[in-house]
């Protein structure tokens, strides 16, 4: 354990004092103790910067399970710093406003809090670990921490509804994520993502390639909400808007981000690669930005252009792993992607953030968030309005903010792809600047036409549940403006961040293109000179989004811009509906309540499935069967045995029942006597007289035996079914037997016989296995039995009144 | 349930409850080395309560008796799983169990195992097992 790993596991280890916090300091608000982990993990990778930036990478071993190759490495480069660099300061700042977000009186802030650090915790993990499994596990836990925190208010039907819709769709991305990684260690023997970079020629030649991409993609685009997966997030909007700024667009969305970066180095250079990332990337960008038009809801609009951004970011890493397939090209041409990628990775976080604070502001300081009530705000809440203003403008790609920089250099590289020559790009490449552009178009728009309902127009208190709408308390601005400043200064000085992040990040997603010592040119610029074409297509974005903005009144009014409903919303709900009813219809033609049904399923299938086996391995096979003379008496006890099982099927009455059902037991008793097993034979009647005592307690409740009519075709089905039964146990542990007779094998309790006093210090064999030699199974018989219990108690204390559907 | 009213039983149930109890303890310490152990003595312990509850009635055994099986199984559990992780903190595999010879006063030389709290765990989840089954079911009228 190194000081890394404790790091990672650090906001876990906070997460369980949170409720002692939460019960004992009430006084304080929680956020303020919470506060100090993120702020003192983000100096602590402050720290890092020197030495990533040099082309450094820092790798400690923990080992977890080795013999199964997962082991639990932490691997910190310019990729994984830029991540935990986010995690921890986005994670601070939102923190810090949550402290004013969520009252102190009325909020339980112990479970926001500890679901809050657990998703930290894990997001770090997913971000610094080398090992695939390591990720996964870290990865479902950030899906588990969303859920909860969506479904944060678990009162309102719409948060579960979200919370649910969430699970589903990232665990279902996440388990084939977790076969994608099964297939990748099938092919390269490895779960640690530097020896399968070292190892990418074999991955590449494997002919599970295609298959373990797709389900490590499924996995990707689940998480980072590419279409057509991206439903979950807008409905994630239910959770408060603190976590909204965290997971739903500065952090947990990025996993998908992250997770193509990081594997670029394996699987990029494939066409397919190439192909189904920048596709899903461009279709989710438009998709996203033309659905945020439709959006009323100032979350809503935000969900979706963070669909958007998030596909823009997914595009540019797509078509910048053609750099893989040019080993020594020209990096400039291709690297471009990955560049306006980490850039804008960064800028997305910073404005992105604002903007979910700002929002959350107003909903905080108006009580709603619909864009058709709000307006005419900038004069009221004139801070919030600077900031959403910047953020705004920054996300639409206007100078002098980031988001322009970024935005250009994404076209940059969009324009690039019609030069690859490569993938057919030389008859469609020109299609792909051409959607970017539209996309911005839309972007464009939507930032204009959110500013303008939100700030501008006429305030109108009558629509507002609020009396006296003001501007946040400072405490809360702290946050925003922090990364309202960033956005300028970013956007101002954008080389601040060349050398120190952006540069090692892209060596990390793109490794082994540069020889050692050498460094990719980063110089980020603002003017590229009145040719370039990204002047005119910003230009050409700008007059196109005004021009639909001043004819907003027009089509204000279609059924395009009434409906708010993304389409695949519908197919999600069939979908669900029918899992549900199927599953119902399943669970009711064979779950009939009725024991002996159960019994017949069970004995059923174990006669086919032994009879299967016998016949397949040409058994029974029973040659000679050596066995020791058997005394008169016992012949007689057997015989008695058999006489009382057999009286059963013909008994009426329930007391005969009991007996009868006690004679062949105790006579089981009597057998392990004889038979010289007192262990047993004490077990045995211990049991039966438990359950003799049972049935004496519970034989007031029972209703009267009633003579039921079965029909003669199923009395005889039920009586082969009990012939066959026996018959085939019978037939396997003779068969069992001789077979252990004729190849001699020894049996195992020789060994406990001989070894019970040595290795455990007991004369009673069964005790010592019970205890000692098997004891794991011992312990988890154990806690078998106590879950029935736990079962039986709750079916009956809690059960059901009426005539609920279960 | 109705309420019982049987002398002879009642009478019987004092005599005998005393012996099954110590005989219960007496199979949970002496399983090592001969026939016992906390599954059999947990069951006898269960069984020895039982005829109390049959002989008295469950309400008036509910006053004396006042224990919340479903934790008594919390407890085994804990206990079972707790031994296991002892051997651990030493650098051993988990559940790896211990014993060893001691002179200790009165007693003379005792064999004390680390399997014994393990085993004391299944006894306490086997007891509460049968009991919390079976006064659920008897308690429920409806």
């Amino acid at each position: 354990m190194t000081l890394l790993h404790w790091a990672v596991l650090s906001p876990f280890i906070a997460a369980i004092l949170i409720p002692f916090l939460y019960k004992y300091l009430k006084r304080i608000h929680t956020g303020w103790f919470v506060l100090i982990l993120p702020l003192v993990l983000f100096i602590y990778f402050l720290s890092f910067i020197p030495r990533t930036s040099s082309g450094e990478a820092i790798l400690n071993n923990l080992d977890w399970v080795p013999s199964l190759g997962i082991n639990f490495n932490v691997y910190v480069d310019g990729l994984s710093l830029l991540f935990a660099l986010l995690i921890t300061g986005i994670g601070a700042l939102v923190v810090l406003y949550s402290i004013y977000y969520l009252s102190k009186r009325k909020e339980k802030l112990n479970n926001f809090y500890v679901y809050l650090l657990m998703f930290m915790g894990a997001m770090l993990g997913v971000v610094l670990s080398d090992n695939l499994i390591v990720i996964y596990v870290f990865w479902e836990v950030t899906s588990i921490a969303s859920s909860l925190l969506i479904s944060y208010w678990y009162t309102r039907e719409k948060s579960i509804y979200g919370a649910q819709k969430s699970m589903y769709i990232t665990v279902f991305g996440g388990l084939s994520m977790l076969a994608g990684f099964s297939l990748l260690y099938v092919i390269a023997g490895t779960f640690s993502i530097r020896e399968l970079i070292a190892n990418a020629d074999i991955v590449m030649a494997s002919g599970l390639f295609i298959p373990a991409m797709i389900l490590v993609l499924l996995g990707a685009f689940t998480k980072s909400a590419q279409f057509p997966f991206h439903i979950w997030l807008p409905d994630a909007m239910e959770a408060p808007t603190p976590v909204s700024a965290y997971l739903h667009s500065a952090t947990m969305v990025k996993a998908g981000i992250y997770l193509v970066a990081r594997l670029t180095g394996v699987f990029g250079g494939a066409p397919e690669w190439f192909w189904i990332i920048t596709i899903a990337g461009l279709v989710t960008l438009t998709w996203g930005s033309i659905s945020a038009v439709r959006q009323k809801d100032l979350k809503g609009i935000l969900a979706f252009s963070t669909i958007s951004q998030l596909g823009l970011i997914m595009s540019l890493l797509g078509t910048g792993s053609a750099a893989f397939y040019f080993q020594d090209g020209d990096n400039a041409l291709y690297m471009t992607a990955i560049l306006a990628a980490v850039f804008h990775l960064v800028n997305h976080a910073t404005f992105k953030g604002s903007l979910f604070m700002a929002a959350g502001i107003v909903d905080h300081e108006t009580g709603t968030r619909d864009i058709r009530k709000l307006g005419g705000l900038m004069t009221i809440m004139p801070i919030t309005a600077t900031i959403s203003l910047i953020g705004l403008a920054s996300m639409a790609g206007l100078p002098p903010f980031n988001g322009f920089l970024s935005k250009e250099m994404f076209l940059t590289g969009m324009l690039n792809v019609t030069e690859y020559g490569i993938f057919h790009l030389e008859t469609f490449g020109f299609i792909i600047p051409i959607i970017a552009w539209i996309a911005s178009v839309f972007t464009f728009l939507y930032c204009i036409l959110m500013f303008s309902k939100t700030f501008m127009g006429k305030f109108d208190s009558s629509k507002l549940k609020v009396q006296h709408v003001h501007e946040a308390p400072i405490g809360m601005l702290i946050s925003p403006i922090i990364l309202a400043v960033l956005v300028v200064v970013f956007g101002l000085f954008p080389n601040l961040l060349a050398y120190s992040i952006i540069e090692p990040a892209m060596a990390a997603i793109a490794p082994g293109i540069l020889s050692p010592g050498e460094f990719f040119d980063v110089h980020i610029t603002h003017w590229h000179g009145f040719l370039a074409p990204e002047l005119w297509m910003t230009i050409g974005v700008v007059v196109l989004g005004v021009i639909l903005f001043m004819t907003f009144k027009k089509w204000e009014n279609t059924a395009f811009y009434r409906g708010e409903r993304d389409l695949f919303n519908y197919a999600y709900d069939y979908g669900y509906d029918g899992l549900v009813k199927g599953s119902q219809w399943l669970t009711r033609i064979q779950m009939t309540g009725r024991l002996r049904d159960y019994f017949i399923y069970m004995c059923t299938f174990i006669i086919l499935i032994m009879a299967y086996t016998m016949y397949r391995y040409n058994l029974p096979a029973i040659q000679s069967l050596d066995l020791s003379p058997v005394p008169i008496y016992v012949w007689f006890v057997i015989a008695v045995f058999i006489g009382s099982v057999i009286v059963i099927p013909f008994i009426n009455n329930r007391v005969a029942l009991i007996i009868a059902t006690s004679v062949s037991g105790f006579i089981v008793a009597l057998l392990f006597v004889l038979f010289r097993a007192p262990d047993l034979a004490l077990t045995q009647l211990l049991i039966e007289t438990v359950s003799v005592i049972l049935f004496m307690l519970v034989f007031y409740h029972l209703p009267k035996l009633k003579k039921v009519k079965t029909p003669p075709k199923l009395k005889a089905v039920k009586l082969i079914i009990s012939i066959g039964f026996g018959l085939i146990i019978t037939l396997g542990s003779l068969s069992a037997f001789s077979l252990g007779q004729e190849a001699n094998y020894s049996s195992i309790s020789e060994y406990y016989t001989e070894n019970a006093k040595e290795e455990a210090g007991g004369y009673n064999i069964v005790n010592v296995i019970l205890v000692d030699f098997r004891g794991l199974d011992t312990m988890l018989e154990v806690l078998v039995v106590a879950l029935a219990v736990l079962t039986v108690v709750s079916l009956i204390r809690l059960r059901f009144k009426g005539s609920e559907d279960v | 349930m109705k309420k019982p009213n049987n002398m002879m039983l009642q009478t019987l149930t004092r005599l005998i409850i005393l012996i099954v109890l110590s005989f219960s303890i007496y199979l949970l310490l002496a399983g090592h080395n001969s026939p016992g152990g906390g599954f059999i003595g947990g069951l006898m312990t269960a069984s020895a309560i039982l005829i109390l509850y049959l002989s008295f009635g469950l309400n008036s055994i509910k006053k004396v008796i006042r224990l919340d099986y479903i934790k008594i199984i919390g407890i085994g559990l804990l206990f079972a799983s707790v031994t296991g992780v002892v051997s651990m903190v030493f650098g051993f595999p988990y559940l790896k169990q211990f014993f060893d010879y001691f002179r200790l006063p009165i007693l003379g030389e005792v064999e004390l195992t680390t399997a014994l709290p393990f085993d004391l765990g299944v006894y306490f989840v086997v007891l509460a097992s049968a009991l919390a089954i079976i006064l659920t079911i008897a308690e429920d009228d409806k």
